[in-house]
Formats: C-alpha cells, sequence, structure tokens
C-alpha cells in the first residue's frame, strides 16, 4: 500500500523537486541574511545541540529549507573536504552525484573519499522528522500537504498526531482537511469506546480509501486463535456494512476505469482508422498500405527525437506536422503512381497497395534494422492521474484521447468548411456529376489521399508514444482499422468515431473475463455477424449514391 | 465466349502434361532406380515440389471463387490451415508412445500443459478415414456457415474481402492459445508416421509427390468441367453482372454458397497434403499475409483460367524459395513490386501474355 502512494505520488515528489530548485534559485536573498547563513555555518561544523537550534532556525525560515532539511534526514547532506561547501549527493552506486544546497547548481559525480557526511543523533533525527512534516504541512501546494498527511497518518507518532490536530482547524484545502480526518476516524477504530468505534466507522463509509478498506477488513476477520479480531457484533456488523457501500463505490470507479481505458483504446483506432475512411469513404479505395504510413509517422517521431535529444516534448510536438507532411508525401506518390490507373477496380487497388506497404516495411526494416526502435515519452505525459485511492488515469492515454478528438474535429472542420472539403464531398457523392460542375477530380483524388495518409502519420506520432515502434507496427493495426471502419459505415466520419469508442469498451470490458485473445475474437466474430445485418455498417450512406 | 474444350486450350494441354511428367516420373525414378543414379531426385527436391504443387492445388482453389465467381476472399489460406490441421491431428495420434513423454494418448504439448485427457474433439482422429473427412469436412462448414451468412445479407466486394481477413485473423489468434488444444504457438509438429510409413522417408515422399500431382490433375480437370456446366456458367455470371443474374431468377447467394464451399474443401485437401510433405503445422499459417500471398499467385498466373493459378503458384513460390535463400532482404520487396507490377501492367496474369502471343501466331 505504501508502494502504491509512492507510484501515485512520482509525479507530486517530481514537482516537489522543482519548486524547491525554483526556490532556491530565485530566492538569492536568503542565503544573504545573516541568520540563515549562521544556521547552515552552525549546521556544518556545530556540536549535536548547534545542530538542533540551526535546524529550528532552518525550520523557522520555511519552505525554501526544506530540501536542505530532507537531505539532511535521508543522510544525503555532505560539506566538501576542499572548501567546507553544503551540498546534497545522491548516491550513484560507485560515488554521490553531487549539487550545491543552496544554489542547487550541479557540481558532477565525486568520489566518497571527498566528502563528509553530516550525522545526526536518533534524538535529532525524531524532532527533525516532525520538523519536516510541519514545513511540508504548511507548505503553498495542497498535494504537497496531502502527501505529508499520508505518510504521518501511516506512522504511530504521538507528536505527529499533534501537528495533524492543529493543522486541521487551519486547513482550507477540503481534500486536505478531509485525509487529516481520515487519519483520526481510522485512529478511534482502535479506541475502547463501542460508540466511538461506531461513529468512526459511519464516517468512515463515505471515503475512498485503501486505508480504509484494509482496516474494515480486519474488523471482520478472524484472528489465528478464531476469534473476531472485532469483538463487538454491532461494530462488526456496522463494518461489514460499510465494507458493501465501499465496494460498491469501488466497482463503479472500477468501471469508470475500465471506461477510461476503452476510449483510450477506442482513441488509438479511430485514429489510425479515420485516414481510412476518408480514401475509402470517398474514393472506394482500399489502401492496405495505411498501416505502413502509420508506421512512417512513428519512425518520424524517432527521427526527430534523435535530431533534438535535449528536447523531447518539442519534438514529439513537431514531429506532428513533420510526420503529416512525410505521410501525404508519400501517400500522394502511391496515388499519382498506381492508385490513378487503378480506379473502378478496388480488389486491384487492394493488392497493388498491399505490395506498396510490403516495399514500405522492407525499407524501413532495411534502413533502421528489423527491431524496435524506442521512442522515448516526454516526462508531462508519462505517470499518472490519481484521483482518488480507487481510481488513477495514465497521462499519455488521456493524452492521446484529447489528441484524437482534436485531430476529429480538425478533420471535420475541414470537410466541413473548406474549399477542399467542398469538394471532397461532392466527389464522395456524385464522381461524374462532380466532374460535370468543374471539380478538378483527379486532383480532389490526390488531395484526399493525401490528406488520409497525413492523418494516417499523425497517427502514427500517437502510436509511437503508447507501443513499440517497428517494422510491424502497422499490421498489427490494419485489421483492426478497417473493422472500425466497416462496422462504422463507410463515408460516415461520425461513424468511424463511434465505431471505434464502441469497439474499444467493448473489448476492455470483455478483457477482464475473457482474456485479452479471447475479447478481441468475439470482437471480431461480432463484427462479422454485424456485417451480415447491416451489410453497410451502422450508420449507412443513403440515397442513390450509396448504390454505385 | 467461344466453349474451349480441354484439349483446343494449348497451354491447359501443356500444363497438365507438364504435371502428369512430374507426378509420375519423379516417383518412378525415385522408387524404381538405385539411390546413386543420376534421375534419383534428393529427398529435399522431392518435398519442394510436392509443397508447390500443394500451394497450386490451394491457387486453383481461390481461382474458383475468384476468378470464376470474383468473390476476392482473402481468408482462403483459413481452409488451407484447417485441412492442415485436421491431418496434423491424425500424424499426432499415430506417435503414439514415441513422444518425449512417452503418453500413449495425448499429444507432448498436452502433457506439458498438464492436461489429464484428450478434448472430445481430437476424438476419432486416429482412424484415418476419419481424419480424411474432417480435412474436408471443417473447411466446407466453415465456409458454409460464413458463406451462408454473408452472401444471403448480400455483402460484396471489399467489404466481403474484408471480413474473410477478419476471419483468418481470428482464427490465427484462437490458434495461438495454448487453451485451444491445438499446441499453441507451436503447433502441430514431431510427426512419426504415415499410415505405418515412416514420414522422413524418401519412398514415402516420392509417393506423396505422386499422390499430391494426381490430386492436383483430377481437382484441375474436375474443377474444368465444373466451370463449364450450366452451373459454372451461372457462377461466371454472377462475376460478370450479379445484380442481372438475380433479375433473371437466379438464387445468386446459392451459386455463390456452392462455389466457396467447394473451393474451401479443395484449399482444406491441399493443407492435408501440405502438412505431412514439410512436417509441420502451425498458426503462421493463418496469418492474413498467407492468404494475400495466394491472390498474388493467382493474379500473377492469370485468374479465371485455372491453369494460370497452378502457373503463378509454382513461379511465385519457386522465386521465393531462390530470393530467400540468395538475398533475404529482396523478398518482400519483389513480392511487393509483384503486386503492383501484375495488377497495374498485366491484369490477366502471364496466362493472358502467353495466349496474346499465341494468337499473334496464329494470326
Amino acid at each position: 500500500m505504501k508502494a502504491n502512494f509512492i507510484k501515485g505520488s512520482c509525479r507530486v515528489t517530481a514537482l516537489l523537486m522543482l519548486l524547491f530548485s525554483l526556490a532556491i534559485h530565485g530566492d538569492q536573498d536568503v542565503s544573504t541574511q545573516p541568520l540563515f547563513m549562521t544556521a547552515i555555518t552552525n549546521l556544518k561544523q556545530g556540536s549535536m545541540t548547534e545542530r538542533e537550534q540551526a535546524i529550528n532556525q532552518l525550520a523557522e525560515n520555511g519552505g525554501a529549507s526544506l530540501v536542505i532539511l530532507q537531505a539532511l534526514l535521508d543522510g544525503q547532506l555532505f560539506t566538501l573536504k576542499t572548501d567546507m561547501r553544503l551540498v546534497i549527493g545522491v548516491d550513484n552506486n560507485q560515488g554521490y552525484d553531487v549539487r550545491d544546497a543552496l544554489t542547487g547548481e550541479s557540481l558532477g559525480a565525486m568520489d566518497r573519499s571527498t566528502v563528509n557526511k553530516i550525522n545526526l543523533t536518533n534524538k535529532l533525527r525524531v524532532s527533525l522528522r516532525r520538523t519536516i512534516g510541519q514545513l511540508q504541512l504548511t507548505v503553498e501546494d495542497p498535494a504537497i500537504r496531502l502527501a505529508a498527511v499520508k505518510a504521518m497518518g501511516n506512522e504511530d507518532d504521538e507528536s505527529a498526531l499533534n501537528l495533524l490536530k492543529a493543522r486541521l482547524d487551519l486547513e482550507k484545502d477540503p481534500k486536505v482537511k478531509q485525509a487529516i480526518e481520515v487519519v483520526f476516524l481510522l485512529k478511534d477504530m482502535n479506541s475502547s469506546d463501542k460508540a466511538l468505534r461506531m461513529k468512526a466507522i459511519d464516517a468512515l463509509k463515505a471515503q475512498n480509501s485503501l486505508d480504509v478498506v484494509n482496516r474494515l477488513n480486519v474488523m471482520v476477520e478472524k484472528d489465528e486463535a478464531g476469534n473476531f479480531t472485532e469483538a463487538d457484533a454491532d461494530v462488526r456488523n456496522a463494518a461489514k456494512a460499510a465494507l458493501i457501500n465501499i465496494n460498491t463505490r469501488l466497482q463503479l470507479y472500477s468501471s469508470a476505469e475500465t471506461i477510461f481505458f476503452g476510449l483510450s483504446l477506442g482513441a488509438v483506432l479511430v485514429l489510425a482508422a479515420i485516414g481510412l475512411a476518408i480514401t475509402f469513404g470517398v474514393m472506394g479505395v482500399i489502401n492496405m498500405a495505411h498501416g505502413e504510413l502509420m508506421m512512417l509517422g512513428a519512425y518520424t517521431t524517432y527521427v526527430m527525437q534523435q535530431l533534438l535529444p535535449n528536447h523531447l516534448g518539442i519534438s514529439v510536438l513537431l514531429s506532428i506536422p513533420v510526420a503529416f507532411v512525410i505521410s501525404a508525401a508519400v501517400g500522394i506518390a502511391i496515388e499519382r503512381g498506381i492508385i490513378r490507373f487503378l480506379y473502378g477496380r478496388p480488389l486491384e487497388t487492394l493488392l497493388a497497395t498491399f505490395g506498396v506497404s510490403l516495399i514500405l516495411q522492407q525499407s524501413v526494416r532495411s534502413i533502421f534494422s528489423p527491431l524496435n526502435r524506442s521512442v522515448a515519452t516526454p516526462e508531462w505525459m508519462s505517470g499518472s492521474l490519481q484521483i482518488n485511492d480507487f481510481l488513477s488515469l495514465t497521462w499519455n492515454r488521456f493524452y492521446i484521447l484529447v489528441f484524437c478528438l482534436i485531430v476529429f474535429l480538425l478533420l471535420l472542420q475541414i470537410l466541413k468548411r473548406t474549399r477542399l472539403g467542398l469538394e471532397v464531398r461532392a466527389v464522395a457523392q456524385n464522381r461524374n456529376m462532380a466532374k460535370a460542375m468543374g471539380i478538378p477530380t483527379s486532383r480532389v483524388d490526390a488531395m484526399t489521399f493525401g490528406l488520409g495518409s497525413g492523418i494516417a502519420g499523425v497517427a502514427g506520432v500517437a502510436l509511437s508514444q503508447i507501443t513499440n515502434v517497428g517494422p510491424n507496427l502497422g499490421q498489427a493495426y490494419i485489421v483492426d482499422s478497417f473493422m472500425v471502419v466497416v462496422f462504422g459505415g463507410v463515408g460516415n466520419l461520425w461513424g468511424t468515431l463511434v465505431a471505434g469508442f464502441i469497439l474499444g469498451i467493448a473489448n476492455k470490458f470483455l478483457e477482464p473475463f475473457a482474456g485479452a485473445v479471447l475479447a478481441k475474437i468475439l470482437v471480431l466474430i461480432f463484427i462479422i455477424l454485424f456485417i451480415q445485418k447491416r451489410p453497410r455498417g451502422l450508420f449507412p450512406q443513403k440515397g442513390r449514391a450509396a448504390d454505385s | 465466349m467461344k466453349l474451349i474444350t480441354l484439349g483446343a486450350d494449348k497451354i491447359a494441354t501443356s500444363v497438365l502434361l507438364a504435371l502428369g511428367v512430374v507426378s509420375f516420373v519423379i516417383p518412378f525414378c525415385n522408387l524404381v532406380l538405385p539411390a546413386d543414379s543420376a534421375l534419383h531426385f534428393s529427398a529435399y527436391t522431392v518435398s519442394l515440389i510436392g509443397k508447390y504443387l500443394t500451394f497450386a492445388l490451394l491457387g486453383l482453389s481461390l481461382d474458383l471463387v475468384w476468378g470464376y465467381c470474383g468473390i476476392l476472399a482473402l481468408g482462403q489460406g483459413a481452409f488451407f490451415a484447417l485441412g492442415g490441421y485436421a491431418m496434423g491431428m491424425y500424424l499426432m495420434r499415430q506417435i503414439g508412445t514415441r513422444g518425449v513423454y512417452g503418453d500413449p494418448l495425448l499429444p507432448d504439448f498436452m502433457v506439458f500443459l498438464n492436461w489429464k485427457e484428450l478434448p472430445w474433439y481430437w476424438l476419432g482422429f486416429d482412424q484415418f478415414w476419419f481424419a480424411l473427412l474432417m480435412v474436408v469436412l471443417v473447411p466446407g462448414v466453415l465456409a458454409f456457415v460464413f458463406g451462408w451468412l454473408a452472401f444471403r445479407s448480400r455483402v460484396t466486394g471489399v467489404y466481403l474481402s474484408i471480413i474473410t481477413q477478419a476471419l483468418t485473423y481470428a482464427l490465427l489468434l484462437a490458434f495461438f492459445r495454448n487453451e485451444m488444444g491445438f499446441g499453441g504457438n507451436n503447433g502441430l509438429t514431431d510427426f512419426k508416421e504415415l499410415l505405418g510409413f515412416n514420414i522422413q522417408s524418401e519412398d514415402l515422399r516420392a509417393v506423396l509427390l505422386g499422390v499430391t500431382g494426381i490430386t492436383l490433375m483430377a481437382t484441375f480437370i474436375v474443377s474444368r468441367w465444373v466451370v463449364n456446366t450450366k452451373l459454372g456458367r451461372v457462377v461466371t455470371a454472377i462475376r460478370d453482372q450479379e445484380s442481372r443474374v438475380r433479375f433473371l431468377g437466379y438464387r445468386v447467394e446459392m451459386y455463390k454458397l456452392w462455389i466457396f464451399v467447394f473451393a474451401a474443401m479443395i484449399a482444406g485437401v491441399a493443407g492435408a497434403l501440405y502438412v505431412p510433405q514439410v512436417g509441420i503445422i502451425n498458426p503462421s499459417e493463418f496469418s492474413p499475409l498467407n492468404s494475400l500471398e495466394i491472390v498474388i499467385w493467382v493474379a500473377m498466373g492469370g485468374r479465371g483460367t485455372l491453369y494460370g493459378a497452378i502457373i503463378g503458384a509454382v513461379l511465385v513460390n519457386f522465386s521465393k524459395t531462390i530470393l530467400t535463400g540468395l538475398l533475404p532482404e529482396i523478398w518482400l520487396f519483389s513480392l511487393g513490386a509483384i503486386f503492383v507490377f501484375v495488377t497495374v501492367f498485366l491484369p490477366d496474369g502471364i496466362v493472358g501474355l502467353m495466349r496474346r502471343k499465341l494468337q499473334e501466331r496464329a494470326a
């Protein structure tokens, strides 16, 4: 459970580091204050009593000292033997990665023999821990306060409880306040007063906390001797009822999580399928090389990261337009070079584009090697958003969902509002009539194919963030994306969106009891049967155009 | 188009002749002549040619549905693999106690997975006649159910192509699962004997080649007869103008279903002949790429001719053997190039080219 908390608060920790490095960098005047400097000097070379005073003085300085104090507690605070500089060193197995404790300036790796550790007595360590807790409770950021409350709640320490009690009245943030209340209610559960226990259970059953679930589970269990750990039957029943109450919510949250996973899988499917839907819907052309165009997009991300190794986030963002242009160019080349000779022969187009897909695959294999390439994920996309103990959403999935919706809306606007979109729709409805009205259909075809292919490239950028980038990337998605297009109904972007999300969610709901592979098979069989019932998909095209 | 009889078509005759030579002469040489004779073919060559002929049979089956009925089935490989698995199951049961674990009843992979008894669908496969029945019945029934659903609701064109691809993809995923009881990832292999003969022996290989060649010739002649009957004529008419045939009062879906099931059974037989000659069957045979490759054999040879499929299958696979041996990197490039080149420049395939040459000479 502690591990769970630590995992969840990774982002918090990262944030914390950032915050304090900023505080130290920005607040240069802190280090020039004479009191602060005396405290630092005392910390470095004073006696244990002076050290304790120094700690208290630093504590009065507020958040800016927190990094130094925390390092002191973790045994990471050192002085350099050469010039007595105060530094923080993180063990890297061979020595220490050292940075200046006051300025945060990195001093590189150092040998163990070049630094002196600042030692603490056990008594000092206890008081330091309390001081740090106290400091953390007063920090601006509620996320840090919340983490501090949870950490202190897990310690069975009277002084920590006193700190929390003092904080309870001052606390403004409802989440932090609630967390403090939970800590005290959990303590009440151990009380010998039955009424107090009952009251605590009653109050706790509304909480979404794993601590509460664990505590309640202990109450209804028997110990090794076969006696209930909670002797009173009333309290036990109340605990059972509370557990049922919480479990119902737990299931609700887990369904919410499944829906989120389903939506994010659906988003991937929609991204993969939407370019296909355009070319298929407008031109009646099955582009089997669509998956490989996505692969090109993913490799573009890889190359961009190689070119800009120090700017992960920017390189990913830059990859989006670059991948669009590259894939669109390849797509237009395919259209002009091959497909244009095969109009009216959809089955032949399918075969020819499949040939292209083999060639693209092998080219990538020859250029980049058949092995998977690793594409790094920028920091703002890793980790997860912890909503409560029961529900956390991973950022990369979340961003892909958002990205998918942006791409979808953008495409919808292009088709709805631009001249190209108008022409594309006209050609899709009735090619001959459009031609008679003076629309250059062959130019529109090329542009449509370019647009569809470009979106495949953009989808590839998104895929590079959640899956392995290798020559087989496209093949893995091609059958799925065809399913989405066919299920949704050809020539209908909304159909593709709805179909993608339905298939994604269905897949994720089937997975827990059918297993990932069987779930996929079931979905495939469902689509095969669905096509029998509605051969033209969920949202079929209406009117005479549909028959041609 | 004028009704072409068997003898009148020069290419058909020469293909049949070549097949006759291969399927009688090679086994004869290997069985009768001593091993050091110049006309004695190596076991490798015999198996390789045998493999080509099973592919030719598979190509022929696809040509029936695609070339004659216009259904671009991207799942023909699934029927091939199912036939192969039926044969593989028989061969597994023949291993008996000679497996690594020496279990008299259970194949090795089941012992390995701690299975206690044989699943019901493995029962009967110790009988050769039962296995042969399943070789045609399993693909036939699957094709019947799938085709009945698809053709009745008038799923056509690319939609049909894509759901046939989904079918083989679903089977691929299913057969990869260990729980299915078909050996999962590794499939069925390590066969010992077929009808009491050592499966590794050169004599059996030669016989298998002969059997494959004769089956191919017989299927070719029967199919050629079928496409020239009234039934075959209706099927061809459906390819060219489906709605017109329907308006004339024919039940289009029944004709389609008939040809689809017939072709699936042929593909099953091809699979059954393939497995003993290569000694393994695994789920990769279900992969959509394999089924697409079949399409390119037929397209390359020339569809709607039957012998074109045979020529295409042998040619493409021969070049595959050569290229993957010499320059493995080049193979996918050339396969891709063949796809593009044939569809754009050679819509009638090699056979179309040959026919044109023959006509020019005659004129």
